[in-house]
């Protein structure tokens, strides 16, 4: 769980590192066929910010990749023969990604416009490989495939392809890059929506917050669909997960779907949420009166804090509605009138909405790893027989922790400094709306 | 073979992350050392030449990390186990440089900038010292025993060894800094600056070497008689040693271009003379890369892998360069 910190850095990094590269080839596809000089400048401001997420996402790879050894050596031992490959092809797309970044950069000037434009298709693809590998990597970590464990719990017949068709690996692939368009989609779209509240009719800022939205918007509305695939999955491999994201105690069928509530340990019951009925048997198994299996059907030491995991899945499900809703306010606005960005209700909401994907995000990092516990490999590997018997170890986490925020202050320094710098008057909106 | 090829490709990605990546270090290190009446023109040249590529070339050591683990689980386990402690202090090098560089670039106040360039300089010359220490206990061969008790945390690495192997590294990584700059360079009087420092640290580096190893002889001994097994392995040495005089008659004839490969080929042959003097070991006193090896599916698979990647990879870097014209990175905009 120590490791969950690193990695909250490390995923607002990533996210960003997928979804900008989008946006500055649609800014530059707009600017080749349109000629307007607002979408170049669009385009430029997106490829310096993406050129600063990327630099620091690459040294917080590199302390991700060292310090998953150094925390679960053990772990590592065991599955890196299994799982190895996603993590080497990972180290492929990043570095695909490195070189046409650099050819985008530097090469304004020096390469034909569509060749331009090529490269900075491929940082954007490369940058959704990346994030496929290590989803698929992580998704192993729920259902573990492609071995058999010998009588003292060795694996043997040992099948790298297998492990990365696991069942879980497509639907938490889908969820997680629909997952970085969206937050980092409507994270943009906010910022720009602020500027153009005290700045209406701001042609560059309409531009902007255009083209966030058009890559946010529609991986907001598929989301919910994305997400149903893989709660079902959960359901059927990872039984107890399910149930501690629904505070599910009692086993049962035509079980309720319950919003909010408190799942409460002693009692085994969860209080306080509004039940429909049969709602979670409808859900997660297309069939209202389905079994779902309770947690008082596991024994205790297997599981997960429900707490935790309840209350992060209702905050990731919350904040993914309402981005979903305010979207698609967005597109019937924009099919009844011209002009979204005239909007002040609109655009007040996206300003309000604007950090939610990235909670969404850590809420449902938090979902699939807290929901895991107490394995580390789920049924195979316990996270404690994982972790480095290396004692003191929370002197190496109070580091790691200050390594990260450090990478975060330089992130905003340099965004402040870089992207915002030519529009002073908006350089302490911008700094601020980053920090969410 | 197999287990060789992987071994052999990791050997290369830290051969790689040395030349590109730690020259990088060495930049830092000349930051720091940076003095005379051109000093700032010094930072200037070397913040220039480091420019927007620091980042990436990490690439290459992750490259050597993410293969170590694939291929070889046990070896990369008993290094991040036992190694937990110079390992985690490199890493907070890194991104203590990185941070610091990168604040130092955007940074117009003149004190504020001395600071962070301190620290950036700082951490250049910590760095290279750990990532050197790392190698030479992997080498040294005092990895073993119950990891139970604080201390085999750090008898595993904190010894006359790994911690001169450390040493020699940092002089490794300026001397290669300082013969890349002089080709960097522009102007004649900076030029000078760096291959008046390139032949300094070429001395130093040639002091360093004798030093590791004489602390070897009483040190680890083992080594020694590792490094000087086979007929291939003299015949190693004599290359490097080719290379070493070779770069210094080119830095004294100012052919600088020659100096710069004639350097990068004699770290490359110390990289290799050490990986040649391991075999069979992968970490010493007894993990062979034939016992630590994943199932030679797996390694199938990820040399498949590396392959088809490479597919990718060198025909986007030819591209690369053709387009910017030369090797070594984009130019400075």
């Amino acid at each position: 769980m120590q490791m969950a910190i690193s990695l909250m850095f490390h995923i607002i990094f990533a996210v960003v590192g997928i979804a900008t590269p989008l946006m500055m080839f649609i800014s530059e596809a707009a600017w080749l066929r349109t000629r307007n000089p607002v979408y170049l400048d669009l385009t430029k401001r997106w490829a310096k910010g993406t050129a600063i997420f990327f630099a620091v996402g690459a040294v917080s790879g590199t302390v991700l990749s060292f310090e998953l050894g150094l925390l679960w050596p053990q772990f590592m031992e065991w599955a890196g023969p299994i799982i190895g490959m996603p993590f080497s092809l990972e180290g492929f797309a990043f570095f695909t990604e490195a070189i046409f970044l650099g050819l985008y950069l530097y090469g304004w000037n020096r390469v034909p416009p569509l060749a331009h434009l090529f490269a900075g298709l491929v940082v954007a693809v490369s940058g959704a490989a990346s994030a496929v590998f290590v989803v698929t990597a992580n998704a192993w970590m729920n259902t573990p495939r492609g071995f058999q464990l010998t009588a003292d719990g060795k694996p043997i017949n040992i099948d790298p392809i297998a492990a990365m068709l696991n069942p879980a690996a497509f639907p938490q692939v889908l969820h997680m890059v629909l997952a970085a368009y969206a937050a980092v989609g409507l994270a943009v779209a906010g910022i720009h929506a602020y500027v153009l509240l005290r700045h209406p009719g701001d042609r560059f800022h309409r531009a902007a917050l255009t083209i966030a939205l058009l890559v946010g918007g529609p991986a907001a509305l598929l989301q919910p669909i994305a997400g149903d695939i893989a709660a079902r999955t959960v359901a059927i491999t990872q039984p107890a997960k399910l149930a501690a994201m629904e505070g599910q105690f009692e086993t049962e069928a035509g079980a309720p779907l319950r919003i909010g509530g408190w799942p409460d340990r002693e009692t085994r019951e969860t209080r306080g949420a509004i039940e429909i009925p049969k709602g979670l048997s409808l859900l997660a198994f297309h069939d209202p009166n389905a079994v779902v299996k309770g947690l008082n059907d596991f024994p205790p030491e297997l599981h997960p804090p429900v707490e935790i995991v309840h209350v992060s899945f209702q905050v990731m499900v919350a904040c993914g509605t309402v981005m979903a809703l305010v979207v698609l306010l967005a597109g019937i606005l924009s099919l009844r009138e011209r002009g979204v960005s005239e909007n002040r209700l609109l655009l007040r909401a996206l300003v309000l909405i604007s950090p939610l994907g990235l909670v969404a995000i850590q809420a449902g990092w938090f979902v699939t790893e807290v929901g895991r516990q107490p394995w580390i490999i789920q049924g195979v590997m316990r996270t404690r027989d994982a972790v480095t018997p290396m004692p003191g170890l929370v002197v190496p986490m109070t580091l790691i922790t200050f390594v990260y925020i450090l990478l975060g202050v330089v992130v905003v320094v340099l965004l402040r400094q870089q992207v915002l710098s030519t529009t002073p008057s908006r350089v302490e909106e911008g700094g601020a709306s980053s920090n969410a | 073979m197999l287990e060789l090829t992987c071994a052999l490709i990791i050997a290369a990605g830290l051969n790689i992350y040395l030349l590109l990546g730690g020259a990088d270090y060495g930049g830092g290190v000349w930051d720091f050392l940076a003095s005379g009446k051109r000093a700032e023109q010094q930072r200037a040249l070397i913040e220039r030449s480091i420019g927007p590529i620091w980042e990436a070339n990490h690439v290459w050591l992750i490259a050597a990390v993410v293969i170590l683990f694939t291929a070889f689980p046990p070896a990369f386990s008993r290094i991040m186990t036992y190694l937990h402690i110079p390992l985690l202090l490199m890493l907070l090098g890194i991104v203590a440089r990185g941070s610091a560089f990168a604040f130092r670039s955007y940074e117009a106040r003149h004190d504020f900038r001395r600071r962070w360039g301190t620290v950036f300089a700082t951490a250049s010359l910590l760095t290279p010292i750990l990532l050197g220490t790392v190698i030479g206990a992997v080498a040294w061969g005092k990895i073993d025993g119950q990891p139970d008790s604080f201390s085999a945390f750090v008898t595993s690495w904190f010894g006359f060894f790994p911690l001169s192997v450390g040493f020699y590294a940092l002089a490794m990584v300026a001397f290669l800094a300082a013969v890349y700059l002089t080709v960097e360079a522009t102007e004649t009087d900076l030029r000078e600056d760096f291959r008046r420092k390139a032949l300094g640290s070429a001395f130093v580096l040639g002091v360093m070497a004798a030093e590791v190893l004489a602390v070897a002889s009483f040190d680890a001994p083992e080594i020694l008689h590792d490094l000087t097994r086979t007929r291939w392995s003299w015949a190693l040495h004599a290359v490097t040693a080719v290379a070493a005089v070779g770069a210094i008659v080119a830095l004294w004839r100012r052919f600088f271009r020659w100096a710069r490969l004639l350097a990068g080929a004699q770290v490359s042959f110390i990289i290799w003379g050490w990986a040649f003097s391991q075999y069979p070991h992968l970490v010493k006193p007894d993990l062979s890369l034939y016992e630590a090896a994943a199932p030679p599916f797996t390694l199938q698979l990820l040399l498949l892998a590396l392959a088809a990647g490479s597919l990718v990879l060198v025909p986007s870097m030819y591209y690369l360069f053709r387009v910017f014209g030369k090797i070594g990175g984009p130019p400075i905009t």
